[in-house]
């Protein structure tokens, strides 16, 4: 393209693709158009990026991340480390028992306790419980992306058959506080059992229906497949992860790589796909919801009848003085908790690694070069979640 | 059409059973009637594959320039000087097979009158080392934080370097884009995550 010239390269750089380029210069080319989209875009959730346009070809692009940026790491340095639950999990409310977990995990290794046994089946249902929550969610919002009303409606709704189950666990809809330290708040109501293997049963066929109506859908093919591929080589550079990184051909998963919990004794397979489009990365999450209910199975079957589900904490406790690094499988890739302790009750410094955050790395790379009427269906499948990321 | 999806996922053959307990300290205070306040001891030894993978680093650059700050399960922290830090993560990506970074931090210890800038590393491309994550830190004055980028290294260090800039302060020399992203555009008050920033009435 002619606009080549006005653009320079700054870093050095060994992608496949030309790399996502950074910075333009001012350009007296009137060609070129600068456009802004969201923060309030309707779907782009609270997210801010403007992209350069020639004519249909997106030139550049650049993410301004920050609309609802709330300080969580620095409101984390003045709360003890029970304190600190409730307002962490804030940035994904739908997924709120995963982005809790890796939290409560770290602190777990500082303080010293030990979860037990059945409390690590209740604390891992909850969080397969919460990723089809957010999926549904995702996939909701991705189908309106498109022009696809149906595909709004149904996920919304069928979100409804888990959140009644997280409801009836927890007693509360969204923002459970179930995952702490130590296990889980309270253990599962009577008939509990029962009425989730119904409504994974029921799930399960309308999934099926899913795939008829939206994946298998010609219109939707067509603008997905095809349509913004990361490579297998460039997914590893950029480190993405998530969805986005499986469906570039790279099986990783946090609860395969470093089982967490009681993953290790179930039974699943990393689902993931090599073309690296629009298409693998929005059926990817679809393939990890059908997963997800054979893990959740397992876990009913083999939870323990009775026992505790919460280890013994102390009112106030305190951190070893150290640091801990750990990580789960959100519904949006590795979430990892960096937590330093100094011997007091409060954190001294607590990184919340992100997926989203992670993943934005990969929206211009994809974005520069693709047409704009392609910008929604790129955007929306690197199962991006503008809260998560600003933190 | 076809009703199938035009890629069959493969099933991934990976089962990682060894590592049933990841990073759980070595004595865990599990009796209620002395919880939590007993920190955890320290890791009694140094697992032999982590060990391996720090030799090989050490053997390459010496002990003076390498300083091992801990080796537990799947976890590895060491320490270079800022001059010897864009040596190493070359080391590590080209030879030890870690091929992304996860996270960027910063902490900052007014009372060292310093800065230590993290990096977690990690890899997807060799199986066994899955799990593991590579710590490298490094240590800047706070007064003038300064620090070579490892986004030449590390393409994926790029936009938490820029959070570390601009939540920390930490100009990250080689960068090309050392300025705001997240907070306001009108911010004009301190990095907001060095201790000397307070949140109003706290």
């Amino acid at each position: 393209m002619d606009v080549a010239k006005n653009v320079e390269p700054e870093i050095e750089d060994d992608l496949n693709k030309k790399l996502a380029i950074q910075i333009v210069k001012e350009s007296e080319d009137d060609r070129l158009m600068r456009l802004s989209v969201g923060p309030q875009h309707p779907g782009s959730g609270h997210f801010r990026f403007t992209v350069t346009v020639d004519g249909d070809y997106i030139v550049h692009c650049d993410p301004d991340p920050g609309y609802v940026h709330r300080g969580e790491e620095k409101m984390c340095e003045y709360r003890n480390f029970i304190q600190n639950i409730p307002h962490l999990e804030r940035p994904v409310i739908h997924d709120s028992s995963n982005i809790i977990y890796s939290y409560s995990l770290a602190v777990e290794q500082l303080v010293g306790i030990q979860v037990p046994r059945r409390g690590q089946f209740i604390r891992a249902l909850a969080s397969e419980l919460d990723r089809q929550i957010y999926t549904l969610y995702w996939l909701a919002i991705y189908g309106i992306f498109l022009g696809h009303s149906t595909m709004f409606m149904w996920p919304t709704g069928d979100r409804e058959l888990f959140i009644d189950l997280m409801d009836a666990l927890t007693g509360a809809r969204v923002t459970h506080a179930f995952n702490i330290p130590g296990g889980v708040r309270n253990d599962i109501p009577d008939g509990f059992k029962d009425k989730c293997l119904r409504n994974i049963a029921y799930f399960e066929k309308r999934l099926k229906e899913y795939e008829d109506i939206f994946y298998n859908n010609p219109l939707f093919r067509q603008r997905t497949e095809g349509v913004g591929i990361l490579t297998k080589e460039d997914a590893i550079k950029l480190g993405v992860t998530g969805s986005v990184l499986r469906a570039s051909g790279v099986p990783y998963d946090v609860r395969k790589a470093e089982p967490y919990d009681i993953y290790n004794e179930m039974d699943f397979k990393v689902q993931y796909m090599k073309s690296g489009d629009s298409f693998a990365r929005s059926y990817v999450p679809f393939l990890d919801m059908k997963e997800s209910c054979h893990i959740m199975r397992q876990l009913l079957d083999k939870m323990p009848d009775s026992g505790e589900v919460r280890a013994k904490l102390q009112p106030n406790p305190k951190g070893a003085p150290g640091e801990a690094y750990r990580r789960v499988e959100s519904g949006r890739g590795a979430l990892g908790y960096y937590i330093v302790s100094d011997g007091t009750p409060k954190p001294y410094r607590v990184k919340i690694s992100v997926g989203s955050f992670r993943n934005m790395i990969a929206l211009p790379h994809l974005l520069v070069g693709s047409k704009l009427a392609d910008m929604p269906s790129v955007y929306w499948s690197l199962n991006y979640w503008p809260v998560e990321a600003d933190r | 059409m076809t009703s199938e999806p035009k890629e069959k996922p493969i099933n991934s053959s990976t089962p990682q059973s060894s590592q049933s307990s990841p990073t759980q300290p070595a004595k865990p205070a599990t009796q209620p009637a002395k919880p939590a306040t007993q920190p955890a001891k320290q890791e009694a030894e140094a697992p032999p594959f982590e060990k391996g993978i720090v030799s090989q680093i050490i053997s390459h650059f010496g002990d003076d320039k390498i300083k091992v700050s801990y080796i537990r399960p799947l976890r590895i922290k060491i320490s270079v000087d800022p001059a010897n830090i864009v040596e190493v993560a070359t080391f590590i990506r080209d030879n030890l097979g870690f091929d992304h970074a996860e996270a960027v931090s910063g902490t900052d210890y007014p009372k060292d009158d310093q800065i230590e800038v993290i990096y977690q590393l990690g890899s997807y491309s060799r199986d066994d080392m899955e799990g593991h994550i590579f710590s490298l830190a490094t240590r800047t004055n706070r007064d003038d934080a300064r620090l070579p980028t490892l986004i030449n290294v590390y393409r994926s260090a790029e936009y938490h370097e820029r959070e570390t800039f601009e939540m920390l302060g930490v100009y990250f020399e080689g960068h090309p884009r050392n300025e705001r992203f997240i907070l306001p555009e009108d911010w004009a008050d301190l990095p907001p995550l060095r201790k000397e920033f307070r949140i109003r009435g706290r």
